[in-house]
């Protein structure tokens, strides 16, 4: 059993990093063409990785289950990315980051991690203007910042509401050029299905072919997995069809400790669900907040007289509405931190105010932004007199400058005009702060196999803020892995290529097609969607915004009956040796089955609440997530050995030597 | 809503393929088609049928994976959406519709609805990046200023999914508005200004040598483009291909 060391280095907070750098293991350049690194997934992470690696020297083997690695999810990402450069003035810092990030986790991260995360910030944005990111500037030719939530700064760098996506582009271009050059060897539509592992160490991993379902072999001296979260255990959250656990989950098959699996993130601004034909939700930017106010009617009957059509919410007078946010946090209103808008959300529909017709939704208002922009405008344009109408239309203008990407996503979907009607909006799941545990190299605890991004669980603890998940997936890839890679490879100098002709890649190889051949050949009455559908629902109702000690003893019940079904009643038509969607889907529902499982638990046993994992049995007087330092102040590692009921935990316990301890408030 | 589909079907690159009719019953007109898709793929499913092979992924009209050629046009008869953002309320209950994959030499069909653009990518190698390393010690990000209406433009050509619907759209199945587009976001970025000679020369290079078509200026892939990609991208990129054949040493 590999013992748990963070490895966190020694010195004060500020110099820890520096200070690693300086006395790790380094590889020198002749040295590094004769080592091999495989890349799994081209999100902001790994596409930031594979070209930082390929740059360096290191032959980069790439990996993604999508036809272009440009495809990756972070290309959904919407709202910004934050960083550190106190462009606006407003006494932002690394260490007003670092606070923020640290308090916004709800006091559950690893402070070194997150001080690096804050402290290389502003070398991402850097390094992106640099590639030719075409980020949001002002008339004066400078970049322009925007605010998000749980900050008092504006510190977020945005390209319109597709800030993921021209990062990734980033990503992707700087990709591009090493694979023109050869340095990177791109497998597009191939999925990693298990990692193999010599004398203890990752030394490659077996392989699918989407296109002609062959399985494949492929060696190096290191494992990077980058495949992103795993929020589709939920089956409807806001990742993309294919965004998955497998890589993850096989690596925790082979020793790799799984940690706070139960962390995730519910986020407050999504179109609500309209029936059972959904098989997505979808995300509006938490930007949105910034000029949107949130609101419910104050008096039920209005409530009622919205649900069945008799007044429409414009009609609604100011003292007739419920800025809840407002009312509640004065101090952050509407700019709260995730965790906190969304239980303020579902407190307001549990009590039955709820707008649309399944109870379900709240508004999310641009009325007086319009206003205010408008008057600026006119005021700019030098429009005196200008009527209200006219007002209301320079500032409808504005907005779609700011957000158009969104409103006319929004229109497309619920079919009303945003612009016209407030939007409607309710919490969804988005994102897990859960993931493979790392030390302070982003090495799991299989030596040579590492994690970055999403699938780590190192920075955002139990609450990740907004705009800081493409930060921290760049700097992983960009800044942290190619210096840390080193301390590791500097070993295998003298290696030589790794063969594929081991015996472990033949057993690997082996295992995963008895596992294929056994989905394609169980002709069952079921789809998988079947099984993921009920999958999600137990999460969603148990293990979802809001959980107890019965709901989830019943959920982990119930997530063991639904994989004993789904093993012996599941239908994959179609063959091994062939494009073959379904049985693609059916190996990662495979897994979400377990991974489930294990989630329920780890949440169980969180008896406390803390950012995004609300204990109804941990609350204060007011409602709000109350956390036990006392006992909790740990990260909860897994280990697996056989059945998720069977893992055992590893406690590695928090030291919070720069930030005080305290109940988290945003009033 | 009920309705009539006939869907492309092929096994697999050799297969020859044929259209093949298929009855679907009780679609809501709040689902996507892509939802309405995997309604009928379950229902394929549960008779022990093959389900149609088509790409998606983020389903919110950003990944650029789906692909599907509806009623003759790429991405259906809504304007500035993917296939995955078109919603049935857009079509008649008891319609007939037409589903095909994209149709480019240069997009082989792989399976049913689902084609080979990793053209795309290795058009992107030969030249869609500046020419940067990574390092923590590129100049500040404020130290050059970038006028607002060139980082407007360079962004709004940066929007660009690669779909590849422009190509499927045209009649002589050309490339030349995704390629442009990537021309143009670095042409006009001072960051990228230094190779924009030799980016072009080279990227448009690998679009003939991958077999894609020529432009004869008729504006159909603007129209059909999901995020809106201006034909002034393409007209930007001849002038930067024309003047570095005329100077450029590389």
């Amino acid at each position: 059993m590999t013992k748990l060391d963070s490895r966190i280095p020694e010195g004060p907070i500020a110099e820890k990093w520096t200070k690693h750098k300086n006395n790790i293991n380094v590889v020198n350049p002749a040295n590094k063409r004769l080592i091999d690194v495989i890349v799994v997934g081209t999100g902001l992470a790994g596409g930031s990785a594979s070209a930082s690696l390929a740059e360096m020297g290191y032959n980069v083997k790439a990996f993604c289950f999508q036809d272009s690695p440009r495809r990756a999810h972070s290309i959904a990402a919407q709202g910004g990315i934050n960083a550190a450069k106190n462009y606006q003035n407003d006494g932002d810092s690394i260490y007003r980051l670092f606070y923020d990030t640290v308090k916004g986790g709800d006091y559950r991260s690893r402070e070194a991690n997150v001080y690096r995360l804050a402290e290389v910030s502003a070398n991402i944005i850097d390094q992106c203007v640099a590639q030719g990111v075409p980020f949001a500037r002002d008339y004066g030719g400078l970049l322009d910042n925007r605010s998000f939530g749980g900050v008092l700064v504006s510190r977020t760098f945005y390209a319109k509401g597709q800030t993921g996506q021209q990062l990734l582009l980033g990503a992707y271009s700087a990709m591009s050029r090493q694979i023109g050059k050869g340095k990177i060897k791109m497998y597009n539509r191939h999925e990693m299905l298990d990692v193999v592992k010599v004398d203890g160490k990752a030394r490659g991993i077996i392989a699918r072919n989407l296109v002609t379902g062959e399985i494949e072999r492929h060696s190096a001296h290191a494992v990077v997995i980058c495949s992103g979260g795993y929020g589709n255990v939920f089956y409807l959250s806001t990742n993309a069809m294919g965004s998955n656990v497998t890589a993850s989950w096989k690596i925790h098959k082979k020793g790799a400790y799984f940690a706070n699996p139960c962390y995730t993130q519910i986020h407050p601004t999504c179109i609500p669900r309209s029936g059972d034909h959904q098989s997505k939700l979808t995300l509006m930017s938490e930007s949105l907040r910034n000029d949107g106010r949130i609101w419910v009617p104050r008096k039920i009957e209005d409530v009622e007289a919205i649900r069945s059509g008799k007044l429409k919410p414009t009609q609604l007078n100011e003292e007739d509405r419920d800025y809840y946010l407002e009312r509640r946090y004065p101090a952050f209103g509407n700019l709260v931190p995730r965790d906190v808008a969304s239980r303020a959300a579902k407190e307001r529909c549990d009590e039955g105010f709820g707008v649309n017709k399944t109870g379900e939704a709240v508004y999310l208002d641009f009325a007086s932004a319009f206003m205010r922009y408008g008057k600026e405008k006119a005021m700019v344009e030098g429009i005196e007199d200008a009527s209200q109408e006219k007002i209301r239309e320079l500032g409808e203008g504005v907005i779609e400058a700011k957000y158009g990407n969104l409103f006319q996503m929004y229109e497309k979907i619920i079919n009303e005009n945003p612009y016209k009607t407030p939007m409607m909006i309710y919490p969804a799941v988005h994102y897990t702060m859960g993931g493979v545990w790392v030390d302070y190299n982003l090495m799991t605890s299989i030596p040579g196999c590492y994690a970055l991004g999403e699938a780590n669980f190192s920075d955002h603890g139990a609450n990740r803020l907004g705009a800081s998940a493409l930060m921290q997936g760049l700097a992983d890839g960009y800044f942290v892995l190619p210096y840390t890679i080193g301390d590791q490879l500097a070993d295998d100098i003298r290696t030589g290529p790794i063969s594929t002709d081991l015996p472990e890649f033949a057993e690997a190889e082996k295992s995963v097609k008895e596992g294929l051949n056994k989905l394609v050949d169980n002709k069952g009455t079921h789809s998988v969607d079947y099984f993921h559908k009920r999958l999600g629902k137990v999460m969603w109702d148990k293990v979802g915004m809001s959980r107890n000690v019965k709901g989830l003893k019943e959920a982990i019940a119930e997530i063991q009956k639904i994989r004993s079904e789904f093993w012996s009643d599941v239908m994959v038509p179609g063959g091994v040796n062939e494009m073959n969607s379904e049985l693609e889907k059916a190996g990662r529902v495979a897994d979400f089955l377990e991974l489930g499982e294990l989630f329920a638990k780890d949440a169980l046993e969180r008896n406390e609440s803390c950012g995004g994992h609300f204990r109804e049995e941990s609350k204060t007087e007011e409602g709000e997530a109350l956390r036990n330092d006392k006992d909790f102040a740990y990260v909860s590692a897994w280990e697996y050995t056989g059945e998720p009921k069977d893992a055992i935990l590893h406690k590695e316990e928090l030291e919070f030597k720069d930030i005080e301890l305290k109940q988290r408030s945003y009033k | 809503m009920d309705l009539t589909l006939k869907i492309w079907r092929q096994k697999n690159k050799d297969d020859k393929g044929a259209l093949k009719s298929y009855d679907i019953k009780g679609v809501s007109p709040d689902s996507s088609f892509l939802e309405m898709m995997d309604l009928l793929n379950n229902n394929l499913i549960e008779k022990g049928e093959n389900p149609v092979a088509f790409d998606h992924d983020c389903r919110e009209g950003i990944c650029g994976s789906c692909s599907m050629y509806i009623n003759g046009e790429a991405h259906g008869p809504d304007r500035l959406v993917t296939t995955c953002q078109l919603h049935m309320r857009k079509f008649k209950d008891g319609e007939t519709i037409h589903i095909e994959p994209w149709r480019a030499k240069a997009f082989p069909v792989i399976k049913d609805l689902v084609v080979d653009r990793s053209a795309f990518d290795r058009v992107m190698s030969a030249g869609g990046f500046v020419s940067v390393n990574t390092s923590g010690n590129t100049q500040d990000a404020n130290a050059t200023p970038i006028a607002k209406a060139a980082a407007d433009k360079a962004f709004d050509a940066a929007t660009c999914i690669g779909c590849g619907a422009c190509v499927a759209t045209c009649k002589n199945a050309s490339a030349m508005l995704f390629v442009s587009a990537k021309v143009s976001q670095l042409a006009l970025l001072p960051q990228g200004q230094v190779e924009a000679q030799r980016r072009a020369i080279h990227m448009v290079e690998q679009m003939d040598h991958e077999g894609f078509g020529n432009c004869s200026n008729t504006g159909a892939c603007e129209v059909e483009c999901p995020k809106g990609i201006s034909l002034e991208n393409i007209a930007r990129m001849n002038r930067e291909f024309l003047s570095a054949t005329i100077t450029s040493e590389s």
